[in-house]
């Protein structure tokens, strides 16, 4: 926890604030998208470039997104038919029936006990919202969803809290021993020095800010200079890291592990362990069929506004660089993201398309970005400007301190944690500098594969959906970049 | 659960309670703060003219 908070204040916070500030910035320029940013920021031809990856993540994210969101809204029924919440149900082998992780092509079925026809309705549901407009009402509507979501979570932690030892001959898979699993700091000196740590700790303060996606940029570039980012970031990172670590740091793990104990867990993914064992703390409470439901079905909710802002970025960024309607723009949108989520539905054994589509694009790519928005913040637009910027209708200051971890200490932190990655986490490092081995990971063996084992066709067809679809901005970018680049000059020129 | 474990748990569940309590604080009592915050608005300028687009006008001939 302390590598997480550290990682937290310097990077999760600058960066957060970061975007905020200068999709603000540059939406005085008139502009939207992310390579129109940083276009009109940078004031270079070949800048324009850069901000692609604030289009490529978001609708890549998006393409495997709109499948967990059908996983939810298909548990949220589940509890509703009484496939799930009845006694003797094998929670882990229903999600891999469901999800189709056994086989390909196995999610491609429409009862209601397969993920397929939750899909279909999910992906119509998206589009439909934002097609018309009416994802207003879906704002007015979370705006009660969501606090129902957190008194849900409260009561589940509740039961959580209270369920002893609920494996029937295993004393020692108690919630203490579970609170213990997921809060005992052990050797603190000998982990902090441990990089795998650092690594972790700051992929995670990426994914639950969501910060690096390009997505905070396009929304605050539509904020007047009467807005309050600095206060509208804290209180979006607040409540994100309230959800997180106290929420789901005293759920999760620790339910986790008092039904599965601490070797049950070894393998489960981030997506398999909520819907694995949620449902197991679920069929333990009274009414667990009822709390199952409510709470898929607001966490549905809760997915559809995430994804639902995952589509604002590519929408600014077509109708800028085409010049065309919203209309258009989206129609556009629904045939790319709509071949890559079928690629990912297809695809789904041991949910391969996912979790490399997820590791290249939601890991690899996200900390590109964020280093890019960090380092166009400090060095770019420059410290003193962009805290000036950044207080423009504030009521609250960014803490004086945060100047230099924003120019100096998050840009080196970034850059460190990010080399490391790449040595541990791509090229398999053993961390020796005498004797020094490296054995690619298994998500670099899946494309280039090894002298044992063959590549995976699955991830390479991934990998290379990413690529036709960062072609393809790119071409559109530089279709734009003319007019973007003519943009920034003149509003210097007006400047002077 | 160790001595370390409760002391890490309370103090980092701690924090994130009290950070989002107090920016709940700020938000509902700053003056006009409130009118002035923004989540994710779905409805954003474009699709505003798209809106306006649609709308049927009254005018004759």
């Amino acid at each position: 926890m302390i590598a997480y908070f550290i990682s937290l204040l310097i990077i999760g916070m600058s960066i957060c604030w970061a975007e905020w500030t200068l999709g603000r910035y540059a939406g005085r320029f008139g502009v939207h998208s992310s390579p129109a940013m940083f276009a009109v920021l940078i004031r270079k031809p070949w800048a324009k470039y850069l901000g692609v990856l604030g289009i490529i993540i978001p609708i890549g994210i998006y393409m495997y997104y709109v499948y967990i969101e059908a996983w939810c809204l298909g548990y949220a029924v589940s509890y509703l038919t009484g496939d799930l919440g009845r006694p003797g149900v094998d929670a882990g082998q229903h999600f891999a029936n469901f999800v189709g992780a056994t086989k390909d092509g196995f999610a491609i079925g429409f009862s209601l006990k397969q993920v397929g026809i939750f899909v279909i309705a999910v992906y119509f549901l998206n589009f439909f919202l934002i097609y018309r407009g009416l994802a207003r009402g879906i704002e007015l509507f979370c705006k009660f969803a969501m606090p129902s979501l957190i008194v849900i979570a409260i009561i589940i932690l509740i039961r959580v809290l209270t369920l002893g030892s609920p494996v029937e001959g295993k004393p020692e898979l108690s919630v203490l021993n579970g609170l213990g699993f997921m809060w005992n700091p052990g050797e603190v000196a000998q982990q902090l020095k441990n990089p795998q740590l650092w690594m972790a700790a700051a992929g995670q303060i990426f994914f639950s800010l969501s910060v690096g996606f390009g997505i905070i940029a396009t929304y605050a570039s539509y904020l007047t200079d009467k807005d309050d980012v600095v206060l509208s970031g804290l209180t979006a990172t607040a409540a994100n890291e309230f959800c997180e670590v106290g929420l789901g740091g005293l759920i999760t793990l620790p339910a986790g592990f008092m039904f599965l104990g601490a070797a049950g867990l070894v393998g489960q993914g981030t997506f398999g362990l909520g819907f694995s064992v949620l449902p197991i703390v679920f069929s333990h409470m009274p009414f667990g069929a009822f709390f199952g439901f409510l709470f898929f079905f607001l966490l549905f909710l809760a997915a559809v506004t995430s994804s639902l802002s995952m589509l604002q970025p590519g929408i600014a960024f077509l109708e800028e660089a085409l010049s065309i309607r919203r209309r258009e723009s989206v129609a556009i949108l629904v045939f790319l993201t709509g071949m890559g989520s079928m690629f990912v539905w297809y695809f789904s054994q041991d949910l391969k398309a996912l979790d490399t589509i997820d590791f290249w694009v939601g890991t690899f790519m996200i900390f590109i970005q964020g280093s890019l928005m960090i380092i166009l913040f400090g060095w770019v637009v420059g410290i003193e400007k962009g805290f000036q910027e950044a207080h423009r209708g504030a009521n609250i200051r960014i803490p004086g301190f945060f100047r230099p971890i924003m120019k100096y200490v998050a840009p080196a932190y970034l850059a460190v944690i990010f080399v490391l990655w790449v040595l541990f986490n791509l090229l398999g490092w053993n961390g020796q500098f005498t004797g020094a081995e490296f054995n690619p990971t298994g998500y670099v063996l899946d494309l280039i594969g090894s002298p044992t084992v063959p590549p995976s066709t699955v991830a390479r067809l991934s990998v290379g959906i990413m690529i036709l679809v960062a072609v393809f901005m790119l071409v559109i970018t530089s279709i734009a970049g003319n007019r973007w680049d003519n943009l920034s000059t003149h509003k210097q020129e007006g400047n002077q | 659960m160790t001595t370390g474990g409760w002391i890490t748990m309370i103090v980092s569940v701690g924090f994130v309670t009290s950070l989002l309590t107090w920016c709940i604080y700020k938000v509902m009592t700053t003056s006009g703060e409130a009118e002035k915050m923004h989540g994710f608005e779905f409805e954003t300028p474009d699709e505003k003219e798209e809106h306006r687009d649609r709308r049927p006008t009254n005018h004759q001939p």
